[in-house]
């Protein structure tokens, strides 16, 4: 969550919300949230526990770039 | 009886102490059928006493339909932590536990306007071209 925030603080696209699992169990019952913590982008792809930074952010690039053709 | 304990106060204050400029708390909850609403508020009201910087704003989810919709928020309780600018940054439910610790970082970063990130990283996110909502699932422990 931590992270997150940081991401959110830096940039202004990005938005960066702390949901209490246990206060919103349809919502993390949605996003099937069996452990903590669990990160959720755009309400599509998913990021499992803790990672450092620049793991953290290659998924959020990833996430946040078109799916492009596989080079062949 | 307060929620935040006394021989927790020296602590937090000492930490708040590192703020630069002033940080608002804009709280959303509603009275009724609100498991934790009651906490959470009386827990912000205790921090927010903590510290001349920190200011709290508390707003009723069921009738300030204007500033809901400006904070985007859908659920309560929320929590939103800006300085003058609205960076994005919202805690949705009671903020106990390793979470609390979390929320006075998260309120030292606003205060000093920075993310404290790699300037790396600070690179990368300026190519972001599209809006992100991350949203993560906590536990308090």
């Amino acid at each position: 969550m931590r992270l997150a925030y940081q991401f959110s603080l830096e940039s202004d696209l990005i938005r960066a919300d702390g949901i209490e699992a246990t206060e919103f169990p349809d919502l993390a019952g949605r996003h099937r949230v069996y452990a903590v913590p669990k990160t959720v982008i755009n309400e599509a792809s998913y990021i499992e526990g803790s990672m450092p930074e620049e793991f953290f952010l290659d998924e959020i690039l990833k996430a946040a770039t078109p799916a492009q053709e596989e080079p062949t | 009886m307060g929620l935040i304990r006394d021989t927790d106060v020296a602590e937090i204050r000492a930490r708040l102490e590192g703020m630069v400029n002033p940080v608002k708390l804009v709280h959303f909850t509603q009275e009724l059928n609100l498991e934790y609403g009651r906490e959470t508020r009386q827990l912000l009201e205790e921090l927010a006493q903590l510290s001349d910087k920190v200011s709290l704003e508390t707003y009723n989810f069921l009738l300030d339909k204007e500033k809901v919709a400006e904070y985007a928020v859908d659920k309560v309780p929320a929590t939103a932590i800006r300085n003058g600018k609205d960076f994005g940054i919202r805690f949705f439910g009671l903020p106990a536990g390793y979470e609390f610790s979390t929320l006075l970082d998260a309120i030292l970063a606003v205060s000093k306007g920075d993310s404290g990130l790699q300037p790396e990283t600070r690179e990368k996110l300026t190519q972001l071209t599209r809006p992100l909502h991350l949203e993560v699932f906590v536990t308090p422990t």
